[in-house]
């Protein structure tokens, strides 16, 4: 039950080491090594190249919106954020495909620290948004997918609201939109092996939400904004 | 013997690198005298390409011939990852594209290193190409079938196929060659390629009135290839003391056919860049060298080398 465990944990305090628990704080050494190797293996296989457009690396709090077009994506832009960024910076996957199976789940709660999301069964008075927002305090960061599901097209599909109602409780932190450009290639929806192509990881100028900006306007243009970096 | 002759070769190529590297700092530093800036930045930027490519040949060459053939295997990898990437494939190519990647390459490279000459030249022109052809066919996607499976088999045959006959050169048996001899063998190859690159340039900048296809390239000249043809043979004449089998004529002729294959090699990308609408490998992706971009001759001359080489050398006739 990691799910419940999650949801008791304290709401409204900043994360504190939790005594007795002892498995939300600091990764351990093995998993430290093990999340190095891999950020070094994705890089590797996907070849990516990483630009920073109108933008800089930075530790403050963000949230990095991303096209979502491969299982890869996430590990991908992890891996290409350096590396004090990288140990504040957590992931959001679907609970339905990372708790499958104990490495997945291993990969997922120990090596990335990903918050996981149930995507099949979401509740009101328990939303997404107020669970990420839980996990990541004061300083760490994330990393979504505000399409909600890999596109089969290749095109960015439209935004979901989440990334809105993160905005509107959290004005303050910066939204970066990343660019993921042939990752698709490298490892397509429905395949297991990877093909060695090059990929292209871009990330922009930040953006917040506008005082009395509706949800429709700031989706459209977060989107855009993704889009801009395609070029 | 034949170390005086590899370290002469050496010393005398570092020498040259190192006077064109002064002048080009020279030049860089005083832009009054008249030269265009852009190609004395393209000059010195071509000279940071040789510095880095003598720099990792001398490397391999130090660590032995297994060692050579591995650097060329990541090589051809790393042109094939480009190759692939700038050509636009469909989802039922997946499966095959990753067998040629993690299979073909690299078995090729092991037959290469094996000295296996009778298998690694039909391996990927006939085996990898049928294998190609009938996994696409089992992905079930039939769309433009043959357009994409000519792709990956031009992918293959250029960037791993062809640029494999460099490293295959250090296998070739000379008689009263040592290894060093091979290497020097190699080396030759390479230095002719760039500077018929070189020559090709000079020669269509000076006298460069025909464009050969103006469609595809706007600087290569029919003035331009005699030119550069020409000057690589007499310079393969007067070094061919450094290749072990080759009679002053015979490396001459070697020179020519070399400057030919390379143009040709250069050609033929700025072909496929064209159709793909990018100006070289590197802008594609942004950080990348390109290594397609300087590997392309190469890859164009590296097998009649080689072929001449066996001639010459009477290995391979029954």
């Amino acid at each position: 039950m990691p799910k419940l465990a999650l949801m008791l944990s304290p709401a409204d305090m900043p994360p504190a080491p939790a005594a007795g628990s002892g498995t939300t704080e600091g990764p351990s050494l093995f998993c430290r090594a093990a999340g190095l190797s891999l950020a070094a293996l994705a890089r590797l296989l996907s070849g990516s190249s990483v630009r920073w457009i109108a933008s800089q690396p930075d530790t403050c709090q963000r949230v990095y919106f991303a096209n979502h077009t491969s299982h890869l994506d996430a590990i991908v832009i992890w891996s290409s954020l350096p590396q004090t960024v990288r140990e504040l910076t957590r992931p959001v996957a679907a609970k339905d495909y990372w708790q499958r199976g104990i490495v997945r789940r291993w990969l997922a709660e120990e090596v990335f620290n990903a918050i996981l999301i149930d995507r099949t069964d979401i509740k009101v008075h328990q939303s997404p948004i107020d669970l990420m927002l839980r996990e990541i305090g004061a300083t760490k960061s994330l990393i979504v997918f505000p399409e909600g599901s890999r596109s089969v097209s290749g095109e960015i599909g439209e935004f979901k609201s989440g990334l809105y109602y993160l905005a509107r409780k959290r004005p303050e932190i910066e939204l970066v939109p990343v660019h993921i450009d042939n990752l698709n290639r490298v490892l397509p929806r429905g395949e297991f092996l990877p093909v060695p192509l090059l990929s292209c990881i871009s990330f922009g100028p930040p953006l917040w939400l506008e005082r009395g900006e509706a949800k429709v306007d700031f989706l459209d243009r977060a989107r855009r904004a993704v889009l801009a970096l395609k070029e | 013997m034949n170390d005086i002759r590899t370290i002469a070769l050496i010393a005398g190529v570092l020498g040259l690198l190192a006077l064109a590297t002064a002048i080009g700092q020279f030049l860089e530093r005083h832009p009054d005298r008249g030269l265009d800036p852009a190609a004395v930045n393209t000059f010195n930027l071509r000279l940071r390409g040789w510095w880095i490519m003598c720099t990792v040949l001398a490397a391999a060459f130090w660590l032995g011939t297994t060692a050579t053939v591995v650097l060329f295997g990541l090589v051809s990898f790393w042109a094939l990852r480009e190759f692939i990437t700038l050509t636009p494939t469909r989802k039922g190519d997946h499966r095959a594209l990753f067998w040629v990647f993690f299979l073909f390459t690299p078995l090729h490279y092991v037959l290469v290193g094996l000295n296996r000459y009778d298998v690694f030249s039909v391996f990927l022109p006939v085996y990898a190409t049928l294998f190609v052809l009938a996994r696409v066919a089992f992905a079930g996607d039939y769309k433009r079938f043959l357009e994409r499976t000519a792709k990956i088999q031009a992918g293959l045959v250029v960037c791993v196929y062809c640029l494999s006959f460099a490293p295959a050169l250090l296998k070739i048996p000379i008689t009263g060659a040592t290894v060093g001899g091979n290497f020097r063998l190699l080396f030759f190859l390479i230095l002719l390629v760039q500077f018929a690159d070189c020559m090709q340039y000079v020669w269509s900048r000076m006298l460069g009135r025909r464009l050969v296809a103006a469609a595809v390239s706007s600087n290569r000249t029919w003035e331009g290839l005699l030119g550069s043809a020409t000057s690589t043979a007499l310079l393969a004449a007067v070094l061919w003391w450094a290749a072990p089998p080759f009679e002053p004529w015979q490396a001459a002729l070697a020179g020519f056919v070399v400057a030919l294959m390379g143009f040709a090699g250069g050609m033929t990308m700025s072909a496929i860049k064209r159709d793909r609408g990018v100006k070289d490998y590197g802008t594609l992706v942004v950080g990348h060298g390109g290594v397609l971009d300087r590997i392309d001759s190469i890859c164009f001359a590296a097998p009649v080398f080689y072929h001449m080489t066996q001639l010459f050398a009477g290995v391979g006739s029954p």
